[in-house]
């Protein structure tokens, strides 16, 4: 039987003349750093901030699935070479092995691709870790929308998919601050523990806002009459340049950042939320099914609050594969994508 | 106690507790029965008064559903009390039908999803060595698990660590939910798989105290760096014939009467 001929992708591409060069092809390759133009980076903080911990506390071990390099953990590594354990491209056995040194008295921090944990890895997580609450700390590199590889590497589910396993606590940390606050919170947590990482040089933006990562909280950036977004991962990064733009148009836009997915800070979005008539916006780098977005909604249904609520988040469809800047501007968000959809909102 | 008493008596706790559900995985208890009592009467180091003794030697279950085999052997250790066989999967039991960590004394972790035993206890045998604690860790599994692809996983990885602390004990019964194993990805001939994989392998029949004994010893003591297998041939309801005739032994129903019956059998083999 052959494939459907409506189930192939169909070409978009145009061959271009000569004239017009390769230059402005381009690349979907994962490595380009994140909103990085002309913002301040800080380097590796989730493997930086792990060296800083591990110097006092000789219980913590990293473990990887042949992907340290891309999670930051050779920072790790290359600190503390007898507590690394690079467990090949297995990913069940990833997680089981960090199931067993936490039996043994461990901290493990465990690392892959959000798509290979969430997915490929699920049960292993979930029965030998999760069911026993053992302290293993999953830290996740390509969360959302963060690669052009296509859904092979772009996890736009895991958040949906990590909620659901009891005993886990969920983060979805906005910049480099946030990184290292949440490594450092997860490490203090008594049970497992998943985080979305961002690695490389990772835009610093939360420090001017008086804010420091704590689990299970959060936290109102910027005030703003008129619309409340509630947001995650690098959508706080996004909300925050919307609201700036905005306000030059007299426009107030509050921004509520709550990076803990699960357990999430139910009194403090409802009280957000209840402050006055605005419109609630929630925007995450993740499918709007499963994420912060349904998880708000929830929240405020079953506390008899009823307010208008609208969605930033990828579609629920497997993405596109491309340039990652083409891509956020497909998929609804850029700053000038969301500042777009929040004026149609207001204006509607 | 003679081993031959213990094992005895482990088919005897099982057979007790298989009448309380009257149904059950009774076949594998009685036919790891003898690979029970080896490891823990004649192998393991363990207090019965302190199931999280730092010192003990662990025993991971893989095989959730083998729990009734490991209870026996837990009341047989005197880690369990003789007089929760009547509770037996029942409500508010330690002994759930599928062995879990945090409800049982002396079940190190939680089996039932299989192919999840062999890559904990890799973890658990590199923070062993971490310690400097030279406790084992033994992991029984099953022919079926064989077909996890993450049971392999962690075969390669026990080579790469050289967890000569790891000894890994496969119950092969060739009997999976849906039939032989051999007529699945189990095809035998499993003793130069794990050889290839690094590993220190034997096979022996696991119903042989005394073939056990050896083995086990010769895994314990073997001088290379590098983790143990004893692939175990077991036969299917050990020890109760009218069982053992039985053509599909996965998941037994036994009739009330015929509990009556199979105790009697036992009771009159009862060694000196």
């Amino acid at each position: 039987m052959s494939i459907p001929p409506h189930s192939r992708r169909k070409s978009k591409y145009e061959p271009r003349s000569h004239a017009g060069g390769m230059d402005s092809v381009r690349t979907s390759a994962m490595i380009a750093s994140l909103d990085a133009e002309g913002r301040e980076t800080i380097d590796a903080p989730f493997g930086h901030t792990l060296v800083d911990l591990a110097k006092t506390r000789d219980d913590i071990l990293g473990l990887s699935a042949d992907l340290s390099k891309y999670t930051d953990l050779h920072i790790f590594a290359q600190a503390y070479p007898d507590r690394f354990y690079q467990m090949g491209m297995a990913e069940a056995l990833l997680m089981s092995a960090a199931a067993g040194l936490a039996r043994e008295g461990f901290v493990p921090f465990a690392t892959t691709y959000a798509v290979f944990a969430a997915r490929r890895a699920y049960d292993f997580i979930a029965m030998a870790i999760a069911e026993e609450n053992l302290p293993v700390k999953i830290a996740c590199a390509l969360p959302g929308l963060t690669t052009g590889y296509g859904p092979s590497h772009q996890a736009t589910e895991d958040l949906a998919i990590m909620r659901a396993m009891p005993n886990m606590t969920v983060v979805d940390p906005c910049d480099a601050i946030d990184v290292a606050g949440a490594t450092r919170a997860m490490m203090n947590h008594e049970g497992p523990a998943y985080m979305r990482l961002l690695r490389g040089k990772v835009p610093k933006v939360l420090d001017v806002y008086d804010y420091d990562f704590v689990l299970g909280r959060a936290k109102l950036l910027c005030e703003g009459k008129d619309l409340l977004i509630i947001s995650s991962g690098i959508m706080t990064m996004r909300a925050l340049d919307a609201a700036k733009f905005l306000a030059k148009e007299g426009v107030g836009i509050a921004v509520l950042h709550s990076p803990t997915i699960k357990p999430l800070d139910q009194e403090t979005i409802i009280r957000e939320v209840q402050k006055n008539g605005r419109l609630v916006v929630v925007a995450e780098n993740h499918s709007i099914t499963g994420g912060l977005g349904d998880a708000v909604a929830k929240t405020l249904l079953t506390h008899d609050v009823f307010v208008p609520l609208r969605q930033i988040g990828l579609p629920d469809e497997f993405l596109d594969a491309g340039a990652l800047p083409t891509l956020h501007d497909q998929y609804g968000i850029t700053v000038e994508r969301v500042v777009g959809q929040l004026r149609h909102w207001l204006e509607g | 106690m003679s081993l031959m008493r213990r094992a005895w008596a482990i088919r005897r706790h099982a057979l007790l507790m298989g009448e309380v559900q009257g149904q059950g995985y009774i076949g594998q208890a009685l036919g790891v029965a003898d690979i029970l009592a080896v490891s823990y009467f004649h192998a393991m180091n363990f207090r019965a008064d302190n199931s999280e003794w730092e010192q003990r030697d662990r025993f991971y279950l893989s095989i959730g559903h083998y729990a009734i085999g490991l209870y026996a052997a837990l009341i047989e250790a005197g880690i369990l009390p003789e007089d929760e066989i009547a509770t037996y999967g029942m409500d508010d039991s330690r002994m759930p039908m599928s062995g879990m960590a945090a409800y049982t004394p002396g079940m190190e972790i939680t089996g039932g999803s299989l192919g999840h035993g062999l890559g904990i206890a890799v973890g658990a045998a590199l923070g062993l060595k971490r310690k400097k604690n030279t406790a084992i860790i033994y992991n029984l599994l099953s022919d079926g698990e064989l077909g996890e692809g993450s049971t392999w996983e962690a075969v390669m990885s026990a080579t790469q660590w050289q967890l000569d602390n790891l000894i890994a004990i496969v119950d092969f019964n060739n009997q999976q939910a849906d039939g032989p194993s051999r007529s699945a990805l189990a095809q035998g001939n499993e003793l130069p798989k794990w050889e290839a994989f690094g590993w220190f392998a034997q096979e022996v029949d696991g119903n042989d105290l005394d073939a056990l004994m050896v083995a086990f010893d010769a895994a314990r003591h073997h001088p290379e760096p590098c983790p143990r297998v004893i692939i175990c041939n077991t036969k299917m309801c050990c020890g109760i014939s009218f069982l053992e005739a039985r053509e599909k032994t996965h998941f037994i129903r036994v009739e009330p009467d015929e509990w009556a019956k199979a105790l009697l059998e036992h009771e009159e083999k009862k060694p000196l």
